[in-house]
């Protein structure tokens, strides 16, 4: 059981105001250490299922579980806490605080989640440590040398600074929603084969979401979700 | 987290200073008015201390202790010499002060008295009447001066002075022919003696000798201060006087005592009295200040409220990236809680701040111009419990945005929107 991360069966989501079925997966699983790559046009409710694996919206019926643990069962602060404890996130823009340095912004979630927290190292030394090694690892120890302010990086090292928030503290999933849609093409590469790169390395899952089908070969497992979601029924 | 507030609140520091200027100039301004008000108390009462009783020519109460103690205002009447030795003379009248007022010098009252001003005038907390230089009037002209008319008008011992009739600044009468000569300088008592010319009775009448009709001698026909020193100078009039009793058990029966006197009209007033009858005249006026001054600060906070408000549209970034490492839409409204506590208590650790300093800056200059003595103290327990107040205030208002927030980063989620 502990080799699936994310396990839903039957959910079915509605906003509350809007009579109409957004989502209704029957079943969809990932194992652990897949990459895997959803695909799907704006609007299609990528988003929606995120928000529900984040645990920041509930389904009408269901069962949702991550590692094991259903988290429509948790309270909201029980959710709150289970998705930094457990989930990286990578979005597609503005992913960093402003006023934060490089670092402080990938050592965030540390201060939210004491599991994160314990793995990324035993003293606060070692974790600031883990926070140089994952950005020099993703190819930014340069503008931390510099202690470049982090709205003077371009768009691209943002993305990466985002990638090393998502990776420290060895989060066993890391969501990634169109984290690549703003780069441009040969960045958007390197970009994915460092991350790929380091979430084999934390042991991590990856669920990447993206309208872009021309990324779905660096993936090894390719789903789109038109073929999970089934509202017609 | 605290390190995170402070770094968000660093970035819009901007607004963040001003936030906490508005509410430190309310937090001065509400301290001080009370400050001033507590000095002005104070100042007042301080200025009368061991004096039981005032006498006075018939009149208001109030008016008898604004004139012959703060120098404000004129006696409607004088009282003849008879009377005060009457009542001088008074088996349980333990000392008494002649006051002659009605004259002045450059803006400054001149009082007429006798030595045993010196021997038995109190102020503060009892304290006596000290000299800096020189010592108490022995000759007709001589003059004793506060320290503030010595420091205003530059004046030295031995120096001229020259008094006018009437007590307006500008006098074209003036008692040119017969000036005074400064004998002694008194040390400083943050009260009226400060701005008063003290001489002798004798040398009040002297000024006015051979006077006619209110109005001075002609050139050459007036007599020389040599003559006049010759001259019989005792006088008939006195404005007011002081009245010290040798028990306080008999001040309301002394006091009805004068207030019946067959000869002439007299009044007699307990200063303490007096002065709370001054006090029941100035509530409004106080309370009025300070419903302005709450409002002052009621503004400074709604202020605040607004900034934070105003900003949260623009932090919506902010929340859903705060979101997604963890934060739970409370541990967002409590941040907003605590960014408003924390500019509230800034603001009234600058409002303290500026306090003091205007209290440093301007005590001497109301001591020189309102003769005010306002006393900087530390903190009171009642002021202190007014800042707690205060500072819970910008709390309990801190809900307001904090439950925008709240309500904002349900919706929101981890979705960031510009």
């Amino acid at each position: 059981m502990d080799q699936v991360i994310l396990d839903i069966k039957n959910v079915r989501f509605r906003w509350k105001n809007s009579g109409s079925l957004l989502l209704n997966l029957p079943e969809f699983k990932i194992e652990k250490h897949e990459h895997v790559f959803l695909q799907g046009p704006s609007g299609s409710g990528k988003s929606t299922l995120l928000a529900l694996v984040g645990g920041i919206l509930v389904a009408e019926s269901g069962t949702l579980k991550v590692l094991g643990q259903d988290i429509q069962n948790l309270s909201r602060s029980g959710r709150d806490s289970f998705r930094v404890d457990h989930i990286g996130f990578i979005f597609q823009l503005f992913n960093l605080l402003p006023y934060l340095s490089i670092e402080d912004n990938v050592m965030l979630p540390l201060s939210f989640s004491s599991i994160r927290a314990k793995r990324a190292g035993k003293t606060k030394l070692d974790q600031v440590n883990e926070a140089r090694r994952l950005l020099k690892a993703l190819a930014l120890g340069e503008q931390l040398a510099e202690k470049s302010p982090v709205i003077e990086l371009s768009v691209g090292q943002q993305q990466r600074v985002a990638a090393a928030r998502a990776l420290i503290g060895n989060p066993e999933l890391i969501i990634a929603d169109e984290p690549t849609s703003a780069l441009d093409a040969d960045v958007r590469h390197s970009f994915l084969e460092l991350l790929f790169g380091e979430c084999k390395k934390a042991g991590s899952t990856l669920l990447f979401v993206s309208h872009d089908s021309n990324l779905c070969e660096l993936f090894n497992r390719k789903i789109s979700i038109d073929e999970l979601n089934n509202i017609r029924n | 987290m605290l390190n995170l507030l402070v770094r968000s609140l660093w970035n819009r520091r901007g607004t963040a200073v001003l936030t906490i200027f508005s509410i430190s100039i309310s937090v001065t301004l509400l301290l001080g008015v009370e400050n001033i008000r507590q000095g002005v108390r104070t100042s007042f009462s301080s200025a009368v201390s061991g004096t039981d009783i005032i006498v006075g020519a018939r009149g208001g109460s109030l008016q008898l202790l604004l004139y012959s103690i703060f120098r404000i205002g004129n006696a409607p009447n004088n009282l003849s010499l008879e009377s005060y030795n009457e009542f001088r003379n008074n088996r349980r009248v333990r000392w008494t002060i002649p006051l002659s007022l009605g004259d002045s010098h450059r803006g400054f009252r001149v009082l007429g008295t006798n030595q045993d001003y010196f021997k038995y005038f109190r102020y503060g907390s009892k304290k006596k009447l000290e000299f800096t230089k020189g010592k108490s009037f022995s000759e007709v002209f001589d003059a004793v001066i506060g320290s503030e008319v010595a420091n205003n008008l530059k004046y030295q011992l031995n120096g001229n002075i020259i008094i006018a009739h009437g007590t307006g600044n500008i006098s074209f009468l003036k008692h040119e022919d017969r000036p005074f000569k400064v004998v002694g300088i008194l040390r400083p008592t943050g009260t009226p003696v400060d701005q008063t010319i003290h001489v002798s009775l004798e040398g009040i009448t002297a000024m006015h000798i051979d006077w006619k009709s209110g109005a001075p001698p002609l050139e050459g026909e007036g007599l020389s201060s040599e003559d006049i020193m010759k001259l019989d100078l005792k006088s008939e009039e006195i404005t007011s006087f002081l009245i010290g009793l040798r028990s306080k058990i008999h001040a309301f029966d002394l006091q009805r005592k004068i207030n019946s006197y067959k000869e002439e009209p007299l009044s007699a007033i307990m200063p303490g009295v007096a002065l709370q009858e001054l006090w029941d005249i100035l509530r409004t006026a106080e309370t009025g200040l300070r419903v302005i001054t709450w409002f002052v600060l009621f503004a400074g906070l709604l202020g605040m409220i607004t900034a934070l408000l105003s900003g949260l549209n623009e932090r919506r970034r902010e929340m859903a990236i705060l979101r997604s490492v963890g934060a739970g839409p409370s541990t967002i409204s409590f941040l907003l809680i605590f960014e408003a506590m924390v500019l509230t208590f800034t603001g009234i650790l600058f409002g303290l701040f500026f306090l003091y300093i205007t209290l440093f800056v301007s005590q001497p200059l109301l001591e020189a111009y309102f003769g005010l003595f306002i006393p900087i103290n530390s903190i009171s327990f009642k002021e202190l419990i007014l800042l707690g107040g205060i500072l819970l205030t910008g709390m309990l208002m801190g809900v307001i945005p904090a439950f925008k927030a709240y309500r904002q980063s349900l919706v929101d989620g981890m979705t960031i929107r510009l």
